[in-house]
């Protein structure tokens, strides 16, 4: 398993892009390799860097969607209508351009398969990557700690991973998804389209007496409107760790 | 493990202009970002003090009221921030701080802006004279917005960005030099986009 | 255009771990103000450039500031009475 804490600054690798596949209308999963990638922990993230040929740059924050897997990183970038990065990645960016990447970074927001309390997560839009990573370490280590995932988003075409969530719910022993459809729900849906609210949070969460511990990612006003419906539910809020991303979905 | 400069093959970034009338590393922006470090003070009107204080402590104040109905004047000036973005042909309202300063005795060479939410910004006295520096309260043909620093902040154009102190609500006058909030952090004491002072040691 | 909004202290990470041997923004530090202990990473980092502040959620005094340029990285760590670093 990846440390957190090498010794020593920490690095730009040159990452190579190997694949990109679409992971919803609008997001898409960068596959690198990065040489030397010393492995990392589910939650972490990584800067990315970007130069244009006058020396321009430009640096954002991207979450590690895979579980550690020798060099081989994925990142799952959504698209942002005049974001001045994410479209590059997500349009331009192509099968062995190289990718200057700077991390494992972050010690906190992290998932480590030794615990093995509950877990709950809950994300909103692209705040799901980390804790896509986290849902996949777990399968990877053979977790049993019981695992949550409440996915907010805005319609069946925006959710990402939806194929393999889907295959997980039915797979991946003790794990639970529920989703919330913000603009459009599937078909034949049983609710209508909502944000999250106290009720969906109190119905889909673990009982706030199992303690769990609380992993909460997605843009600000999302997580805070969650963090504050956990706390009503009775989640003490030292045991809820959030990740926000800047309104767009991304560090900016 | 990359030394090396990579080139990002294809990207471009955000629209900018390396133009002939820019101080030297400015790019021409459109936009007018909000760079912040911290929360936006929210300052009522009606709560709104500006200090000016000389070295022997005695300050005049003037309440928003009082502050709005000293002359003022408009200002189309270019602006430079220590992130390499500038914006020509802005168009400001304030009341210039000569106006402020009139009739004050001092022999300060000094000064210091404050602001709300902790903020300061130091300048010798002499780049607030002399028609460079004004407390400027409109924006574009709008009361200035707190994300800019409003109900107003200082404008202090020949001198990069940061030393025109948002949420301005005083200036100390001073004998001697004491750095700001971001000049006691690596940015240069003075900071003349012209002559590219941007840190420290510049 | 928009509202400053603020990040949560991991997205530091990347600038403090140029400047730190180790991860700092799982490390527990005691804000000066008024005294609250908790992860850099539970802190409210502002977006500005060219460098990073990251302020105590509770009271929003700056608990640390780094500012990188011109070849040096200049950190102002005087909003923390002390921060408790894992040394692996």
């Amino acid at each position: 398993m990846a440390r957190t804490t090498l010794l020593g600054r920490v690095a730009w690798y040159v990452a190579a892009v190997i694949e990109r596949r679409d992971e919803s209308e609008t997001a898409r999963t960068l596959v690198l390799k990065v040489p030397q990638w010393p492995g990392h922990n589910a939650g972490q993230h990584v800067d990315v860097r970007l130069t244009a040929a006058d020396g321009y740059t430009a640096v954002r924050s991207y979450s590690i969607a895979n579980a550690t897997q020798g060099d081989l990183l994925e990142l799952t970038v959504e698209q942002v209508p005049d974001g001045e990065v994410s479209p590059y990645l997500a349009r331009t960016l192509s099968p062995g351009d190289p990718l200057e990447i700077r991390g494992p970074l972050g010690g906190w927001f992290v998932w480590h398969p030794v615990a093995l309390e509950p877990v709950q997560l809950v994300a909103g839009g692209s705040g799901i990557v980390p804790l896509m990573a986290m849902i996949r370490t777990r399968a990877q280590a053979h977790s049993r700690a019981p695992f949550r995932l409440i996915y907010s988003v805005r319609s069946p075409g925006a959710t990402m991973y939806a194929g393999e969530l889907r295959r997980r719910a039915l797979e991946d022993d003790g794990l639970a998804i529920a989703y919330v459809y913000t603009r459009a729900t599937p078909p034949d849906w049983p609710r209508p389209t909502q944000r999250i609210n106290a009720t969906t949070i109190a119905e889909s969460v673990f009982p706030a007496g199992q303690n769990p511990a609380c992993f909460v990612c997605g843009p600000t006003a999302f997580v805070e409107a969650a963090s504050g419906f956990l706390k009503e539910a009775g989640y003490n809020p030292t045991r809820i760790k959030t990740e926000r991303f800047g309104p767009s979905g991304g560090t900016s | 493990m990359s030394d090396e400069k990579i080139v990002s093959p294809g990207f471009v970034g955000r629209r900018r202009t390396a133009a002939a009338n820019l101080p030297p590393g400015q790019y021409l922006t459109n936009d007018f970002p909000v760079l912040s470090a911290g929360p936006t003070p929210r300052v009522q009107r009606e709560e709104w003090k500006f200090a000016l204080t000389p070295e022997t402590g005695e300050a005049r104040t003037w309440s928003w009221t009082e502050f709005r109905s000293l002359p003022s004047e408009p200002i189309t000036t270019d602006i430079h921030c220590v992130t390499r973005w500038s914006k020509l042909d802005t168009k400001w309202e304030g009341v210039s701080v000569d106006t402020l300063l009139d009739g004050v005795q001092t022999t300060a060479e000094f000064a210091m802006a404050h602001s709300y939410g902790g903020y300061s910004a130091n300048l010798p006295l002499a780049d607030l004279r002399g028609g460079k520096a004004w407390i400027a309260f409109r924006y574009d043909g709008e009361d200035l917005a707190p994300e800019h620093g409003g109900p107003a902040r200082l404008l202090v154009p020949h001198l990069y960005l940061w030393k025109s102190a948002k949420w301005v609500n005083g200036i100390t006058l001073m004998l001697a030099d004491k750095p700001g909030f971001w000049e006691s952090l690596g940015y240069n004491n003075y900071g003349d986009p012209w002559r590219e002072q941007r840190y420290w040691g510049e | 255009m928009s509202t400053p909004t603020f990040f949560d202290g991991n997205a530091a990470a990347g600038e403090l771990r140029d400047v730190f041997a180790t991860d700092t923004t799982n490390a527990a530090g005691q804000c000066v103000a008024c005294g609250a202990i908790a992860p850099l990473a539970q802190g409210h980092v502002y977006a500005f450039e060219p460098g990073i502040i990251v302020r105590c959620a509770i009271c929003e005094h700056p608990l640390v500031r780094l500012v990188k340029g011109a070849g040096h990285a200049w950190l102002d760590m005087r909003g923390l009475v002390y921060l408790r670093l894992e040394i692996p």
